[in-house]
């Protein structure tokens, strides 16, 4: 308890203007990833465009929203080395998607 | 990187402060409350199943040789006669970004001990999450007219409807429950329970604005699975 209370008492607060700085900023990624489908990109244009703004919005509302620059190293830590896992699991599903999708028109097309 | 100067509890910069903190004895992460570390634990795991259920989309799309709907012609909104792609999505993705940011503020504000502004920038998130699943229901009930159905849709490959009910179904279910503990915390915030220390329910724990910040935390988790299901689902 002794250590909860210190923390909120002085917690530190952040000046306005960053939170409104980002709040604009997520604002325009926004308006920039909706424009990639309004103009239409095709290929690998439009999905790089999409992962960069996706990431980056993500990366502002968990680095200062949620206020993770701030926090502890340790926490920062715990919360991000399990992403890894996730980032594993998309490449084996990547992988296991294209061979279910090679043996579906082999069978249909060749036949067994 | 991260903030060392929490009082009594300064540790090293970079890799070994987090060493000692997480060697430390009896209480890792010394000076987060404990509420704190925990709602982080919860979204850790949440972060877990809404991969899982992208993952699976994006398997179930890779491995059908079946045509995938057109999501921006699916999810095209007629505005003054002219259909306009994802025209619903868009406002949806702006009305929970400008949620975030009210939630943001009404953590600072609640910190800085100012009740009124925290209070009411909890009302205006409050409402800016009834609005977007008021419009997410319209979005459902205009697909549903459109035919659209688990196991079939007009569009395209089957899977759509799955897919599609099961990831904005869950994700409009945490907006819900977000809605429902913005409203009650902010009965509470302007009742003052925060400034006099009034316990919570279930909880000897002495009530702080250090809980406005966990329930921010939710909230702008809630925005981040947005920004992953519009890039991944909507956009691609």
């Amino acid at each position: 308890m002794e250590e909860t209370k210190k923390k909120s008492d002085q917690s530190s607060t952040h000046k306005i203007g960053i939170y409104l700085w980002i709040w604009g900023l997520l604002f325009v990624l926004s308006f920039f990833s909706y424009l990639v489908d309004w103009y239409q990109f095709q290929g690998l244009l439009r999905w790089s465009l999409i992962l960069f703004f996706m990431f980056l919005k993500a990366g502002l509302i968990m680095a200062f929203f949620m206020h993770l620059y701030w926090e502890r190293y340790a926490l920062v830590n715990v919360l991000l080395w399990p992403m890894t896992a996730i980032v594993c699991f998309v490449a084996l599903m990547v992988a296991e998607g294209k061979y279910t999708l090679f043996s579906r028109l082999f069978y249909f097309f060749v036949g067994g | 990187m991260s903030d060392p100067k929490i009082e009594g509890f300064e540790l090293e910069k970079g890799f070994r402060g987090m060493a000692k903190d997480t060697g430390s004895d009896q209480t890792m992460f010394k000076g987060v409350h404990w509420g704190k570390a925990m709602m982080w634990i919860f979204l850790l795991s949440d972060t877990f199943v809404f991969s899982c259920f992208l993952i699976a989309y994006m398997k179930g799309r890779a491995s059908t040789p079946a045509e995938w709907p057109n999501p921006s012609e699916v999810f095209a909104l007629e505005a003054f006669g002219v259909p306009v792609p994802l025209l619903l999505i868009a406002l949806m993705t702006f009305v929970l970004i400008t949620s975030s940011g009210t939630m943001a503020l009404a953590v600072k504000y609640g910190y800085e001990r100012n009740r009124k502004m925290c209070g009411y920038l909890i009302l205006a998130t409050a409402l800016g999450g009834l609005t977007f699943v008021g419009m997410q229901a319209y979005e459902w009930s205009k697909l549903i007219h459109e035919g659209v159905r688990p196991w079939e849709n007009p569009f395209g490959a089957a899977q759509f409807g799955s897919f599609f009910f099961m990831i904005t179904g869950f994700h409009g279910t945490h907006v819900s429950i977000g809605v429902i503990f913005l409203f009650i915390y902010c009965y509470k915030v302007f009742a003052g329970h925060y400034d006099e220390g009034k316990r919570g329910w279930f909880t000897k724990m002495k009530g702080d604005y250090v809980e406005v910040e966990i329930l921010g935390l939710y909230w702008h988790f809630v925005d981040l699975v947005w920004v992953f299901i519009f890039a991944f689902f909507y956009l691609w």
